[in-house]
């Protein structure tokens, strides 16, 4: 297959950086989209031109390392599907594909494609885990967990912190990532103790490095490769404002 | 006197790790905070650890080659993690799941720590629930077991197919907690280099900062190396694309013993290879083979029409199909351990029975399964790896059977450590797939997560104290020491020359050749002349290599660079593989050798020769490593041959 490729150059995160036109002939429909891009930077590394950066790392979908803007798109328009997944068979022989950058403020540019996501890291050390230390914790059946609800922990675990919800928002809120974690302990006995500081120390870090509100458009639910739903906004936000009546922080 | 001290303590197997626990050395809270530690990973092993260490009141700086440490390749874990828990009451106990493991890993691994390590798995089950990973439930609320990878218990806790990415998360939330308090220092985006040695012992590292390509230098009072297996000099590997082995091979070279460096795993159930451009192959969980059959055509024409696309798998009636592991492994059937599933499938298409267009495949059916459970079970067991499986080949597993290939999957083999997982070198620690020591030739399913969380959770914790408690006079060693400055210029030549090569052949190129020749004459099945042409080969690539590689010139990050230093070191590591396989003349779980097997065709040990660890150790480039040997003593198993008939 053959592709016309516009990818975001950028050489690093003070320069400015622009679209530069490829050609890429002969392209296996059976590649992903990121083989598709090995096959793109050994041509430039031949011709002694600078390979395109990107993130990747498991190259099966779960390590969420990978994040392409394709084609307006994060993961391009197919749904529950991560970058490294995508096949080019899924694209039109001749097409022209426009490949950026994750654009969220909170994400700065490092290098062409790859952004820096660690403000995600800074929100998880917030708050999004159980105290526990290692050892001297009870037996595991000690704690009985109601299947339903352990199921609903697993979907919202499930998250593997891309930052697709983010890249899609207009106004780059973090709400889906935050919520899927929130979520998750909410949902499980483990979680309970600290549910209370958990739930505000996570939003006040989120509001603090720079992301959005949520309008509501659930174009996140839309985007995300693992389909994390919305219904877990909600239950964060009644979990918020539950625990803001109930014992706000102390530092607020 | 032998080199090699695995430190294992004296008295009943039982007992060896209480009565290590009842008499290692304490360090005073007040003396842990004026002791760091350096730990090279956040997968599970190094996750866990730093965070415990980090728990404990030590001074932890730790550092991952990717933008976070959640997305350490242990994250790509699907099937499970196993632990003697019996609360199926199906008749299991710490000592099954020991004996299991040591057999399981064909008699190659150490007994006191395998023993330890089934010991340790029930207080990880507890701590990641007591974490909050959503491990499955069954309806009364406790938590789901299920058989796997020829386990004839079932002792394997899981998270749907993504058991590893949910341990993983916790581990992760446990070291962000600890990130928070200030106990951790969290370093993304670096890649080390070097370790730093003064006088005698592990006092630092050098690490790449991959955004701006500096080094930089870090001093502590130990060195932990929690970096992974290394998978990826095949090439094409399940592994992640950063995952390498360069961590251990510097450790290597600096005076770390590599141990049975030729035991890797090949996973049964891969996706098959389907082009050159390939970077990586996948894996599916090797549950599969719990409802799946495997078959063959018994007719080489049926296979011959298959590949051409003349004919579909659905065309072949019952009576034509050769399910050849439940014909040749009745008592164990599909559920065979994984070397010997992957070498049957290997033969199988080797003698012309394969298929897919390759002639590399065969089948994984489901259809019986489907009849047998319906397909909404199949789909509640399986609906995410079927869903992977139609992503990557285009086809739905639940009308079509799959097709799957072997592919390197795993390393036993790593750094040697002793019962302490201190390598050769003092204050230098390995943990998870870095070291070698708990899987023998061949590793279980759902045991790998159970060894990266027991070494990190349970084992270091103790040991690194131990090693510390006559540490707390001396000063941790300033960056500006000599050392640091003098293996800071090692490295930055290395990285000069591999600049000021300027040739033509990509990095790409030169590791795909090598992968090539590491699976032809190192892979599944090895045989003496293939593994001395292997060894000359590799040495003839790696001349190559350094005469025409071509590494782009680039001020800060240069992904090249980064894969070139790699790949270096893979070509380095490629022929100790081969050497190892060579002086191994006998079969053993992943190590096959042709010329040592039954009449049968299956893996003939040779226990009166070979029932030893091979620990290598480095004496320079342009000499023979020296082979140093732990005799394996078996006490408490009963050393037999492996049978799953």
């Amino acid at each position: 297959m053959n592709f016309k490729l516009k990818i975001w150059r950028q050489a690093d995160a003070k320069s400015k950086g622009k679209f530069v036109d490829y050609e890429l002939n002969d392209v296996p429909a059976e590649a992903s989209f990121l083989e598709m891009l090995d096959i793109l930077n050994e041509t430039l590394v031949r011709k002694g031109e600078d390979p395109v950066s990107f993130d990747h790392d498991c190259r099966e979908g779960i390590c969420g390392a990978c994040g392409l803007y394709i084609n307006g798109h994060p993961h391009g328009n197919f749904k529950n599907t991560t970058t490294c997944q995508l096949h080019m068979r899924k694209f039109r022989d001749g097409e022209t594909i426009t490949v950026e950058p994750w654009r969220a403020k909170p994400f700065p540019v490092i290098k062409d494609l790859m952004v820096d996501r660690s403000a995600l890291d800074a929100i998880i050390q917030a708050g999004g885990f159980v105290s526990c230390h290692t050892g001297g914790v009870p037996d595991a059946n000690s704690i009985l967990v109601n299947k339903k609800d352990a199921d609903l922990a697993m979907d919202a675990a499930s998250c593997i912190g891309c930052g697709a919800c983010v890249a899609t928002c207009k106004n780059a809120s973090a709400m889906l990532f935050v919520s899927a974690k929130v979520s998750q302990f909410a949902l499980l006995p483990q979680g309970q103790v600290e549910a209370r500081e958990r739930v505000q120390k996570m939003v006040r870090k989120m509001d603090e490095l720079g992301f959005g509100n949520c309008s509501n458009t659930y174009a996140c639910q839309a985007e995300c490769p693992k389909s994390i739903s919305v219904t877990n906004i909600a239950r964060m936000n009644r979990q918020y404002l539950s625990a803001r009546l109930a014992d706000p922080l102390q530092e607020d | 006197m032998n080199v090699l001290d695995s430190k294992i303590p004296l008295g009943d197997i039982r007992e060896k790790w209480n009565s290590y626990k009842a008499g290692q050395q304490l360090v005073n809270p007040a003396n842990k905070r004026k002791l760091d530690i350096i730990v090279i990973g956040t997968g599970l092993a190094g996750a866990s650890a730093a965070a415990s260490l980090g728990e404990m009141g030590f001074n932890v700086k730790v550092f991952c080659i990717q933008d976070s440490p959640r997305r350490a390749h242990s994250i790509a874990a699907q099937g499970g993690i196993n632990a003697a828990k019996n609360y199926p009451n199906d008749g299991d106990s710490i000592w099954r799941l020991f004996y299991d493991t040591v057999k399981g890993g064909d008699y190659r691994a150490r007994e006191a720590n395998v023993y330890r390590l089934a010991e340790l798995s029930n207080n990880i089950i507890d701590q990641c629930v007591a974490q909050g990973v959503p491990f499955a439930r069954e309806y009364s609320g406790m938590l789901a077991n299920r058989s796997f990878g020829g386990a004839q218990v079932s002792r394997t806790f899981y998270a749907r197919g993504q058991t590893g990415q949910q341990l993983l998360l916790g581990a992760y939330g446990a070291l962000s907690k600890e990130v928070a308090r200030g106990t951790v220092q969290m370093f993304t985006r670096r890649e080390m280099m070097d370790i730093v040695i003064v006088d005698g012992r592990a006092r630092g590292v050098i690490v790449r900062n991959l955004v701006t390509g500096a080094l930089e230098r870090y001093s502590a009072h130990a060195v932990v190396l929690a970096s992974g297996g290394y998978g990826n000099v095949f090439f094409l590997s399940t592994n992640a694309m950063s995952s390498n082995g360069s961590a251990i091979w510097h450790a290597y070279k600096k005076g770390a013993f590599m141990a049975n460096p030729c035991f890797t795993q090949i996973h049964p159930t891969c996706i098959p290879v389907h082009g050159d451009y390939q970077s990586k192959l996948t894996l599916m969980s090797e549950s599969l083979r719990n409802d799946g059959r495997i078959w063959t055509p018994k007719d080489k024409d049926v296979a011959e029409r298959l590949r051409k696309g003349l004919m579909k798998a659905s065309d072949i009636a019952e009576e034509d199909r050769d399910y050849y592991l439940e014909r040749r492994y009745p008592a164990f059937g599909n559920l065979v351990p994984r070397d010997v599933a992957s070498r049957a499938a290997k033969e199988r298409c080797d003698d012309g029975f394969g298929v897919n267009n390759t002639g590399r495949a065969v089948f994984l059916d489901f259809k019986e399964a489907i009849q047998r459970l319906g397909k909404h079970t199949v789909e509640a067991r399986y609906g995410n790896l079927f869903e992977m499986y139609e992503r990557i080949v285009d086809e739905n597993p639940y009308d079509t059977p799959m097709m799957i290939y072997p592919a390197v999957h795993y390393t036993m083999g790593g750094l040697w450590v002793d019962y302490e997982l201190q390598t050769t070198v003092k204050g230098l620690f390995a943990a998870g797939e870095a070291n070698f020591s708990d899987h023998g030739a061949n590793r279980l399913g759902a045991s790998a997560l159970m060894q990266g969380l027991s070494d990190g959770y349970f084992i270091l914790p103790y040991t690194l104290q131990n090693y510390l408690a006559d540490q707390i006079r001396e000063p941790v060693v300033p960056v500006s020491d000599n050392a640091f400055v003098e293996t800071e210029k090692e490295v930055q030549k290395r990285i000069d020359t591999l600049l000021n090569v300027n040739g033509k052949t990509t990095v790409d190129t030169i590791h795909k050749h090598l992968g090539n020749i590491m699976w032809e004459y190192v892979g599944m099945a090895r045989e003496k002349q293939g593994l001395m042409k292997a060894v000359d080969m590799i040495r003839d690539l790696r001349a190559e290599f350094w005469h025409d590689v071509r590494v782009p010139r680039r001020d800060g990050m240069n992904n090249e660079l980064e894969k070139a230093l790699r790949v270096a070191d893979f070509l380095e590591m490629g022929e100790l593989i081969a050497r190892d396989a060579l002086m191994r003349e006998e079969s053993c779980g992943g190590h096959f050798r042709i010329e040592y097997q039954t009449a049968d065709g299956e893996a003939l040990r040779n226990d009166k020769d070979f029932s030893f660890v091979a620990a290598y150790e480095y004496k320079g480039n342009d000499n023979a490593p020296v082979l140093h040997k732990e005799e394996l003593e078996f006490e408490n198993v009963e050393v037999k041959q492996r049978n799953y008939k």
